[in-house]
């Protein structure tokens, strides 16, 4: 449910040198072109977008290396918002 | 990242650092004073350290090298800038060159076999990281490496390439192949064979007028095998970016205690005239130590602190901002922070330090300590660490 919404954040706040459109939710973001500064810009929007917060410990290569792996962070916290 | 480098000590440090300096003392600061009103390189100084075999000091003693850790590199940056601040500069780049494929590239045959002959004919190593038309931005690139079968071709106009002209390889950053995006990148080793300098730009500066940091169009042809087999951006995160800050910061620690020593023996020949009346240059005396205290904490801490994740080989802690942060921090600080020692030192020695031709001469630390905050802009580090610390929730 969260994929579409994080591919659209990807997207524009990327920063990526490939259109969004052409990588699967498994692809490699950083060889997209997604550099280490840019994944504040997209943390950023996604924390906006989402109305939660990262913690450290998921600011990680593991986190943002794919669409896939972001919608599952995003929907953990996302949860975790929604329970409280 | 392979296997780091042993922790032992082949050779003990405090022998090396006499050495040091009487080699200083006789050849490097002699020559410093031409090769800085020349502007030219400091060869005899270059050629007296391949004799220590001080080029391959970061090398491991299982490639034949002295395989001294980050922390005694750094101290051997201070000591070597103490006499002559562009050959503590050559040589601390060139060690920054050295780890790079000493952490990144020692899983490589090509390389290993490298390291052997880097020891034995104590080769400099120059980089090529900037490119006209992406401006200061190391981690992207326009040019590319082209593979044919087994070799590649690769053309890169670089703004800077420090003393590039004396080197006897250069270590050049650019896309991994013609269709990789700007930030795919590779570093690739290239011999002084298999390369053209074509000079683009001069190098007439107010300091570090030694290190002869022209900018050249670098063409160049040679075997694959001597691309570097581990991504830039992770040679970059974990050697290159702290790496280089430790051992400028360490150098400029050099150039602003020497500057500070200068202080001390001007305060104490005043004292000497009225030893009942401490001079009040010795409060600015006391003063400018503070300074220098504080800057030579944060290079050692910074030093043992990557010596210490180099030994637990944490890839992530390389990568998070926490230590981006920190590295970026000690730059800023120690950039700044040796323009405020060297300037004090000029009050306390007064005229005797405005003069060229006195021994308590500061002209030169003073013009190389300026070059400190512009060397990696200090605006672009800053903005950097104003982006980092958006996403940091803890210090």
């Amino acid at each position: 449910m969260y994929v579409e919404k994080v591919r659209e954040i990807v997207s524009q706040h990327g920063r990526l040198s490939v259109p969004v459109a052409e990588l699967t939710d498994d692809s490699d973001l950083y060889n997209a072109g997604l550099t280490s500064l840019a994944t504040v810009g997209l943390m950023l929007a996604l924390e906006d977008g989402f109305d939660i917060e990262f913690p450290d410990s998921m600011l990680s290569r593991k986190t943002f290396g794919s669409i896939g792996s972001l919608a599952a962070a995003v929907e953990e916290l996302a949860g975790k918002t929604a329970a409280v | 990242m392979s296997t780091l480098p042993q922790t032992a000590v082949a050779a003990d440090l405090s022998a090396i650092l006499a050495d040091l300096q009487k080699v200083g003392r006789e050849v490097i600061e002699p020559a410093s004073h031409d090769v800085d009103a020349a502007a030219r390189f400091p060869q005899e100084a270059i050629d007296a350290l391949r004799r220590l075999q001080l080029l391959s000091a970061y090398v491991p003693e299982e490639h034949g090298g002295m395989g001294l850790s980050i922390v005694e590199l750094s101290k051997i940056c201070e000591t070597l800038a103490q006499y002559c601040a562009s050959t503590a500069m050559i040589f601390a780049m060139h060690q920054i060159q050295v780890a790079c494929i000493v952490h990144h590239a020692r899983q490589s045959p090509y390389f290993q076999n490298y390291l052997r002959e880097l020891v034995e004919n104590q080769w400099l190593i120059a980089s090529a990281t900037t490119e006209l038309g992406v401006g200061g931005d190391l981690r992207s690139s326009i040019c590319a490496v082209e593979a044919d079968g087994d070799t590649f071709r690769l053309t890169k106009k670089a703004p800077v390439i420090s003393y590039g002209a004396f080197a006897d390889q250069i270590l050049v950053t650019s896309r991994r192949s013609p269709d990789a995006s700007a930030s795919d990148q590779v570093a690739t080793l290239v011999r002084k064979a298999q390369y053209q300098l074509e000079p683009i730009s001069t190098w007439d500066t107010l300091g570090f007028r030694g290190t002869c940091s022209m900018g050249f169009v670098l063409s160049s042809e040679g075997p694959i095998d001597q691309i570097l087999p581990t991504p830039f951006d992770d040679i970059l995160s974990q050697t290159m970016h702290p790496f280089s800050h430790i051992v400028w910061s360490s150098l400029w620690l050099g150039i602003a205690a020497d500057a500070v020593n200068r202080a001390r023996a001007f305060v104490r020949a005043e004292a000497r005239k009225n030893p009942h009346l401490p001079p009040a240059s010795s409060l600015r005396l006391a003063e400018v130590d503070i300074v220098l205290y504080g800057m030579r904490n944060n290079v050692h801490a910074n030093a043992h602190d990557y010596a210490r994740l180099l030994q637990q080989d944490d890839i992530d802690a390389f990568r998070g901002f926490g230590f981006s942060t920190r590295t970026n921090n000690l730059k800023l600080s120690s950039s700044t922070l040796i323009v405020e020692i060297v300037s004090k030192a000029m009050i306390i020695c007064g005229i005797s330090g405005y003069r060229n031709d006195s021994k308590f001469a500061l002209g030169r630390h003073l013009r190389d300590a300026y070059g400190a905050a512009l060397m990696v802009n200090n605006d672009r580090i800053l903005g950097h660490n104003a982006t980092m610390l958006l996403a940091l929730r803890e210090g």
